[in-house]
């Protein structure tokens, strides 16, 4: 992965894609500020969404136990899983177990985070992606650039291209004579996946909430994808990140509230399946076969890579009340000129860019540069429903990665070095600190400086150049502000040469 | 060591510097926000519930007893030449009382398979309750509702809500009154996606007709 400014280099030259992320972000952007200006409570929900999310994660050990008992309880089986790796394996053995060689998917981040696909493709297990941007992505060979639209970078003419030419080879292909309307795409996808939806025997999903008390997860969707995968197969299992878990069955009336108006901007998104363990549609003492609803077995993978380390920083850890609406992409400066490839991650924009340096560590190239990958404008905090200070941690980061210092990977204390590439900024800090404590040499400097300006350039050179390539080097006045309160005495005679031009 | 003893000594080490007097849940989190957004009669939440019901493109009658109701219902299955209905076990046989033998009706059977459900047209159901400020239907498996399968694969979805009693305003009085550990389905309009380029499109896994009788003399 190049670091954020090449890969963002490339990206705004594409105008394509420019265009298309412009047109989707500002459509967008209005209809969210309409949607949150309907609830008059806003910011109570805000405030209550961060508080119901830090009371659960500074309770983590508690909740998490407390999921396991109610979930077993309820008839679901719950694996815990350290790492991508081990969450992987957990998930190819339990398809492998039920003689399946393919399953269909439900949209997920956490399952798109460990590489799942491609870890269950080779043990020949193949994942038909159902929600229908991860299936305009997974036919493209893509990668995602949206949380929330992971196709967000195509447009509608890219789309029925790709729809013409790939969905023969992934099964019922394209009507012919297929147009770029939406509506006639989405049916094709409609058709396309039904028969896949018809003989799945294994579904895969990720929660958008875990209750603590009762052992609920909640998947909340548009498309009926997802109630197709939840509900189908006789064999579902959960992929669901540590921080998904929320304490009590009335905490889902906040984000039932603010998810979907932040991410989809609608009152209420089409579809909410909400599921415990096994269900029976009668009550829980009955185990009779026929009132059984949705898939006999039940398998719950308690997802942590890398979310423990980011629960150890004091300022980071807040990245985990994250609810994956997606609104601080789609209002991001940034994001929007750059899109969701130059992150580098699965998690763009800025969420991303706080989130993947935490859960990966800054050792790579792209997880250093992430951190800068801001204007520190402040919209993202504005608009989060659990008021996230992204602008906050990203300054945190950025302190890391130029200074280094102690952080947790995998548990354990290590203590980073400063990044490579930030020399030059170093040691001209430390040469401005000792400038700074030595008065006679401050003046000197600045004496020179003062003397010697119609000699400098208008750019600086070596490390200086990317930063005035951006910036205008500030003027330097005719004489230092201390020679000319002497001279003048503060300002009260006129020392006989106008100093002040 | 197993990955739980690992995971949850990580968030213990993580979690150090949490003091173990912390404030309890019921005291951390002072519900501020409003049960309800503004003031309305049952009539007008009533309405409202109708307003943005069709919002999201799902089409709302209204019907005062049920011999109307079943008359109703009747014209819509005949008006889509719908040949099959699911009627779930405990639906009111009244409501299908006015639909001719040339409707055949399927019941909500454990041993179907998914591919015979894909041959039924239409579905009836009622429900667990609506809620009016956001157009939302929720389907609790309740016997006149059926498993969740059936009200997703057939195209076309006539729900029924009887008004006043199962209609409440807003959400926090929904999920007070649904009950966690049932299999819930919330329903708000037809099957839809914002996928390409964010352009909501109405109808695609899920049923693509959604059709609302508001049963009931408000």
């Amino acid at each position: 992965m190049p670091a954020f400014p090449k890969a963002a280099h490339d990206a705004v030259r594409d105008t394509t894609l420019r265009g298309n992320l412009r047109h989707a972000t500002h459509t967008i952007r209005a209809k969210r500020a309409h949607a949150v200006a309907e609830v008059s409570d806003w910011a109570e929900l805000r405030e209550a969404g961060k508080r119901i999310k830090d009371h659960t994660l500074r309770h983590l050990d508690r909740y998490l136990v407390q999921v396991e008992e109610a979930v077993t309880a309820a008839g679901g089986v719950v694996h815990w899983a350290a790492d991508a790796d081990e969450a992987n394996r957990i998930v190819a053995e339990l398809v492998r177990a039920t003689g399946e060689s393919e399953v269909v998917k439900v949209k997920s981040m956490a399952t798109q985070e460990i590489g799942l696909n491609e870890a269950l493709e080779a043990e020949g297990i193949h994942a038909y992606e159902t929600d229908l941007a991860e299936l305009i992505v997974q036919l493209g060979r893509d990668r995602p650039s949206h949380i929330l639209v992971p196709a967000i970078h195509r447009n509608r003419g890219e789309i029925r291209d790709i729809f013409a030419r790939e969905m023969g080879e992934w099964g019922r292909p394209a009507p012919e004579g297929l147009t770029d309307s939406p509506a006639e795409l989405a049916e094709a996808a409609r058709l396309h996946l039904r028969e896949k939806f018809l003989r799945a025997k294994v579904g895969i999903s990720g929660a958008n909430f875990v209750v603590a008390e009762t052992g609920t997860l909640v998947v909340v969707e548009s498309e009926g994808n997802g109630r197709m995968c939840l509900t189908l197969p006789e064999t579902l299992i959960s992929v669901v990140g540590i921080e998904k878990i929320v304490p009590t069955w009335q905490d889902l009336e906040v984000f039932l509230q603010t998810l979907p108006r932040s991410s989809t901007a609608e009152r209420m998104n089409p579809y909410t399946s909400m599921w415990t363990g096994t269900t029976n549609s009668e009550s829980d003492s009955d185990s009779d076969s026929d009132s059984a609803d949705g898939p006999k077995n039940f398998h719950l993978v308690l997802l942590d890579n890398g979310r423990t380390d980011t629960l150890a920083d004091e300022v980071g850890w807040q990245a985990l009340r994250c609810i994956r609406c997606s609104a601080c992409l789609n209002v991001c400066p940034v994001y929007e000129r750059a899109g969701g490839h130059a992150y580098g991650s699965v998690y763009p924009g800025p969420i991303g860019a706080i989130l993947s340096p935490q859960l990966r560590g800054t050792e790579s190239e792209i997880d250093a540069s992430l951190p800068y990958a801001s204007s520190l404008c402040g919209a993202c905090y504005e608009v989060c429903p659990v008021a996230i200070d992204i602008p906050e941690v990203l300054v945190h980061l950025r302190e890391r990665v130029a200074q280094g210092g102690t952080v947790t990977r995998e548990g354990a204390k290590v203590v980073l070095k400063p990044a490579k590439g930030h020399a030059a900024e170093r040691a001209a800090m430390r040469a401005a600190r000792w400038a700074f404590s030595r008065p006679g040499v401050l003046r000197a400097g600045q004496r020179l400086a003062s003397r010697t300006r119609r000699l400098h350039p208008r750019t600086l050179p070596g490390p200086g150049r990317a930063w005035s390539g951006s910036r205008d080097l500030p003027p330097v006045p005719a004489e230092p502000f201390r020679d000319w309160w002497q001279r003048t005495n503060g300002g009260k005679t006129d020392g006989g040469k106008g100093g002040a031009e | 060591m197993s990955s739980r003893d690992v995971i949850l000594g990580r968030v213990r080490r993580a979690l150090a510097d949490v003091p173990p007097d912390e404030t309890p849940y019921e005291r951390a989190l002072p519900r501020t926000y409003l049960r309800e957004h503004g003031e309305r009669s049952v009539a007008q939440t009533v309405e409202l519930l109708a307003e943005n019901l069709a919002d999201y493109r799902a089409v709302v009658h209204r019907c005062a007893t049920v011999p109307e109701l079943s008359a109703l219902i009747a014209g819509l299955l005949a008006g889509r030449g719908a040949r099959s209905v699911l009627v779930p076990p405990g639906l009111d046989e009244a409501w299908l009382a006015g639909t001719g033998a040339d409707v055949t009706r399927v019941a909500d059977r454990a041993e179907s398979t998914a591919a015979e459900l894909d041959r039924v047209d239409s579905v009836v159901t009622g429900c667990a309750v609506a809620i009016a400020e956001t157009g939302t239907l929720v389907l609790d498996g309740s016997p006149d509702q059926g498993r969740r399968r059936i009200t997703l694969i057939p195209d076309h979805h006539i729900c029924v809500v009887r008004v006043p009693d199962q209609v409440v305003g807003s959400v926090p009085q929904a999920v007070e009154r649904l009950a966690p550990r049932r299999p819930l389905t919330w329903i708000s309009g037809p099957s839809a996606t914002s996928d390409i380029e964010l352009d909501r499109v109405e109808g695609v896994h899920g049923p693509r007709t959604l059709e609302v009788v508001l049963l009931g003399g408000v």
